[in-house]
């Protein structure tokens, strides 16, 4: 047994922490910048969205002494009872919730609102660690794949039924969990393939994206000749391909919100409405893209400073990095997410015991997916889907729930070498 | 410890995944960053806006310095389409109470002018509804308010000599850069002829506005802008309250009076009857009211002063006697024998002592002496016979200005009409007329044809025996004195005399024809025209100068279908000058009977 530790910082991850202070600090200054008004420039004031940021980056530290002097073993110990609880909160929100701008996902309590979904992904990712990471189970067992997909379901489906898609679709992340614990590649490129069909479906008319399935079957099976495979699987393929493209086709007319449909093809090109949906879009494309190499400078950024686009302090405030910083500033925040992204799965290898490992895959998947997403929209990259960049936006939520999140796994890791 | 982890390796898939999505980003950012510009370009058009600074327009005083055309500040509502964002129509309206079909009309106009730049969507908006609208416009992105001037017009009177403001139409745009759509001009009068000073020069202001379209700050300090120019302010000649005067005498009566100050010719007064109040003519209105003011039968906007022409009838006696002075047919000492109305070819109008000398015969005004004097002009032989005389008496007679044209800066004006010898020769061929044939012009009748300010002008010429100013109506643009031309008849000076003795006979001689209305006070010369009118009534004229002895005003009236001359015009024109001479008029009786009569 190590002696207790007497400083809870010890064995703790230097080069994540630092990464860590870096995102918050970078953010908040962008938030500052973002809110910025020079008739009112009082960092402290807790009137505006900076104020409230600080106030919310110091009790993150508080959160983070709490996490580093609790014991290792609570979170696997209370990793279900955690679920639950998040479960119940989840539940709770939909029937106590105060609706905010269309989803009802938030418990007001005075002039504090806490966001339950926020806190559903470190739950998730407890739960799912725990389970998986049982020496027990065998993830090649169906019932084992079952439950695991379950527990990562419930907490989508009730997100999703908060109206707040883009949380929701977080969930997502968990494929390269369970990609890292055994399950086969062929999903990882189904899930592209899917991606692409999808696309191509949205773009064309579907029978011209069934006859390119088919051109390409042909064109394949034409030339694997050494090894003549079963023309029965050929069919089934294109069988499969067919009834995507047409679930797909018939998704998108039927089943999307009208502004859901209107973002997409937004994204895709085939509307320019700069007016309602495409309006956050370009918007941001002229914030980002006028930074040019060397950007603005801080605090002359004219497009975020005056408000042209929309939910700057919080989804869009990668804008404020790319016209204030310009390329300089927007390589060096995606180099320091990547440099953290890959730091958490080194570190998630060195684990010994699989609880610690999947739980960093878990929080390593979670931040990468908030990041593409993120950063994706604000570049046209990706559809708007309003969830913040991890670290970075305005918001208490979510900023306690990516602090909880990632110090569990410092935790985790600074004990990495106890005896399981 | 864990079993065999032959899954490790995936790790590298997965930070390949990390990778690429990151170097995805960043090419995307390297393009829309660095290599295209297309975002700096979209980044400026929408926080600069250029704010153009309309100068005040330059005030007109009257000679006195008295504000006869001042300011009043009005706001135009601005649209730039573009930047148009959830808009409520149904407030707006209410706002700048204006009905939805024209809130649509308006915005298709200004959305086919131009999605990116703005353009007036409704002008001058009231202060009432400028100060409900200031306080919600920000909820409206894409309109923002104007400051603009308006003219306004204390005295309510000059309409036709101060003109009227508007918005430029294309054809002034095409003609003068300067102006953008939305912009004032003058249109008439004073306002037109110095537009390039009244209008001062535009101001240009770069700001920086946010995504509510409020203003953040001027760009760069202001290094861009460029400040605006105040319009410069006018010195009239007009006396606004002998204007007023006049505009009163007249009411009710068709015709016009111009009174002239003959040492300068300055335009004392001018009035066109009937005259409309210069207010209905200002912002919104306008239109309506122009096309009220077009359709009256009784041609409101029509400046009668300078654009209608009637015969000179007796007025143009002096001009026929000086000629024959100045061509030597006649001297001051000349008679010529009268039967009254048994006279031939002309009758007199009345009988008097005969034969009169020149003198006699402009105070009685003895239509058998002038046709005396007229044939004798133009038979009196040498080179050329009828045809050359003519031609030498029609340059006489247009020294004075008539049938031409003014130098000057006076609103659109006839010329009038001397008939030339081509146009007697056309119709009578060329040796086919003879005094006889055109006998009328003796009287001032016939194809003569002359205007209120001409008329006013010769008795200016008589005043100062033979030389005018050119008239006009700005003497001072800011603390600049204008210059117009000095003319000079073809008269001889000392010929003007027996002519003004005449004339001062008029008022003073025992048969004067005005000699009812004499001044107190004042020795005026002047005469009377009564010229006949195939449509009604005669026309009743009058020409006038005062002091004799120091002429400071020289007056025409003309009084449309009131019959004989000295019942209308001569009591018009003795209180314009008792007016303007002793500034005010003791004889209220003759002045109650003259604002009241109705002769419409």
């Amino acid at each position: 047994m190590p002696k207790p530790n007497k400083n809870i910082f010890q064995n703790t991850d230097r080069t994540i922490l630092w990464l860590y202070a870096l995102l918050v600090i970078a953010g908040w200054f962008n938030i500052y910048a973002a809110v910025y008004d020079q008739n009112h420039s009082s960092i402290f004031d807790t009137d505006v969205n900076y104020g409230k940021q600080l106030i919310w980056i110091i009790t993150s530290s508080i959160l983070i002494f709490i996490i580093l002097m609790l014991d290792a073993k609570f979170f696997q110990t209370f990793s279900y009872p955690i679920y639950a609880l998040v479960l119940l909160s989840l539940v709770g929100v939909i029937f106590l919730g105060t609706e905010i701008s269309g989803s009802k996902s938030w418990f007001q309590l005075g002039g504090f609102s806490l966001q339950p979904a926020e806190f559903a992904k470190m739950a998730t990712a407890l739960a799912v660690a725990t389970y998986l990471g049982n020496i027990k189970r065998n993830f090649e067992n169906l019932s084992t794949k079952i439950i695991v997909i379950l527990l990562i379901f419930i907490p989508f489906v009730l997100i999703l039924a908060q109206n707040e898609t883009g949380s929701a679709l977080v969930f997502g992340a968990f494929i390269f969990v369970l990609f890292r614990e055994g399950l086969s590649g062929v999903f990882l490129l189904l899930g592209l393939a899917a991606a692409i069909l999808f696309v191509l479906t949205l773009l064309f008319h579907k029978f011209i994206v069934i006859a390119l399935i088919a051109a390409i079957l042909l064109v394949f099976y034409y030339f694997a000749r050494k090894k003549k495979p079963k023309i029965m699987l050929f069919i089934a393929l294109f069988t499969v391909c067919s009834g995507f493209v047409y679930s797909v086709d018939y998704a998108f007319e039927e089943v999307l919100q009208p502004h859901q449909k209107t973002r997409i093809n937004v994204l895709l090109g085939k509307e320019t409405d700069l007016r309602g949906a495409g309006y956050n879009v370009h918007q941001s494309l002229i914030a980002i893209g006028s930074g040019g190499f060397w950007g603005k400078g801080y605090l002359n950024g004219t497009q975020t400073k005056f408000n042209y686009v929309p939910e700057q302090s919080t989804d869009f405030i990668f804008c404020t990095v790319g016209e204030e910083w310009g390329f300089i500033g927007s390589l060096f925040v995606i180099g320091a997410y990547i440099f953290l992204l890959i730091r958490i799965i080194q570190l998630a290898e060195r684990q010994r015991s699989s609880f610690s490992r999947i739980y960093g895959y878990s929080v390593a998947s979670i931040l990468f997916v908030h990041f593409a997403i993120n950063i994706g929209m604000t570049i046209g990259l990706m559809p708007v889907i309003g969830i913040p960049l991890p670290f970075f936006s305005y918001g208490g939520s979510s900023l306690w729930g990516f602090t909880i999140l990632l110090f569990i796994f410092i935790k985790l890791d600074s004990h990495r070498l106890d005896l399981i | 410890m864990a079993r065999k982890d032959h899954n490790a390796p995936k790790r590298y898939i997965i930070i390949a995944i990390f990778l690429v999505v990151a170097s995805l980003f960043l090419i995307r950012l390297f393009y829309i960053q660095v290599i295209s510009d297309k975002y700096s370009f979209l980044a400026e058009s929408n926080v600069r806006r250029i704010i153009t600074q309309y100068p005040p327009r330059g005030v007109i005083y009257d000679r006195d310095g008295r504000k006869m055309v001042s300011n009043e500040a009005a706001y135009d509502l601005m649209i730039i389409p573009r930047q148009i964002k959830d808009l409520d129509t149904n407030e707006l309206c209410r706002l700048i109470d204006l009905d939805k079909h024209s809130f649509n009309i308006r915005l298709k106009k200004a959305k086919d002018f131009s999605q990116y730049k703005a353009s007036i969507f409704l002008e001058q908006i009231s202060q009432r509804s400028y100060g409900y609208l200031q306080e919600k416009l920000f909820r409206f992105p894409g309109f923002f308010v104007q400051p603009r001037t308006l003219r306004q017009y204390p005295y309510k009177a000059a309409a036709h000599l101060l003109g009227y403001v508007g918005e430029v139409n294309q054809t002034e745009i095409d003609k003068d850069t300067y102006y953008k759509s939305g912009d004032y001009i003058g249109k008439s009068g004073i306002e037109k002829f110095y537009e390039e000073y009244l209008r001062g020069v535009k101001g240009e202001k770069i700001v920086l506005v946010d995504v509510f379209n409020r203003e953040k700050g001027s760009f760069e300090n202001g290094r861009f802008d460029k400040p605006q120019v105040p319009g410069l302010d006018l010195v009239s000649t007009l006396n606004i309250d002998l204007q007023v005067y006049g505009e009163e005498l007249m009411r009710n009566k068709r015709g016009s009076v111009v009174a002239i100050e003959p040492s300068t010719g300055e335009i004392l007064a001018m009035i066109s009857s009937p005259a409309y109040d210069p207010n209905l003519l200002i912002g919104r209105i306008r239109t309506k009211n122009f096309s009220l003011l077009a359709a009256d039968p009784l041609k409101p906007l029509f400046n009668r002063a300078t654009q209608a022409t009637y015969p000179p009838g007796s007025t143009f006696k002096m001009i026929n006697g000086l000629v024959g002075l100045e061509m030597g047919v006649i001297t001051p000492q000349s008679r010529f024998g009268c039967s009254g109305k048994g006279s031939s070819p002309i009758a007199c109008s009345h009988s008097h002592a005969s034969p009169l000398d020149l003198v006699g015969a402009i105070e009685q005004s003895c239509n058998p002496y002038f046709w005396g004097t007229f044939r004798t002009t133009i038979e009196r032989g040498g080179e050329g016979g009828t045809n050359a005389n003519y031609t030498k008496w029609r340059e006489h007679v247009m020294s004075f200005g008539f049938g031409g044209y003014f130098e000057s800066d006076l609103p659109a004006h006839s010329r009038g009409n001397v008939p030339s010898e081509k146009y007697f020769s056309k119709i009578y061929g060329p040796k086919g007329w003879k005094a006889i044939t055109i006998r009328s012009l003796s009287i001032g009748q016939g194809e003569l044809l002359i205007t209120p300010l001409q008329l006013a002008n010769q008795a200016v010429i008589i005043s100062n025996r033979g030389w005018y100013i050119t008239p006009h109506i700005v003497k001072k643009v800011d603390d600049r004195v204008l210059e117009f031309p000095r003319k000079q008849t073809t008269i001889k000076p000392e010929y003007f005399e027996p002519i003004i003795v005449g004339m001062y006979d008029v008022f003073q001689g025992s048969h004067g024809t005005a000699r009812w209305h004499q001044i107190e006070g004042i020795t005026a010369c002047g005469k009377t025209g009564t010229v006949e009118n195939p449509h009604g009534k005669d026309h009743s004229l009058f020409i006038a100068f005062a002091p004799a002895e120091n002429p400071k005003i020289a007056i025409a009236v003309v009084v449309e279908n009131s019959g004989f001359g000295a019942s209308w015009a001569v009591p018009i024109a003795t209180l314009m000058m008792e007016k303007y001479l002793k500034g005010e008029v003791k004889r209220t009786e003759l002045e109650e009977r003259m604002k009241t009569a109705n002769l419409l």
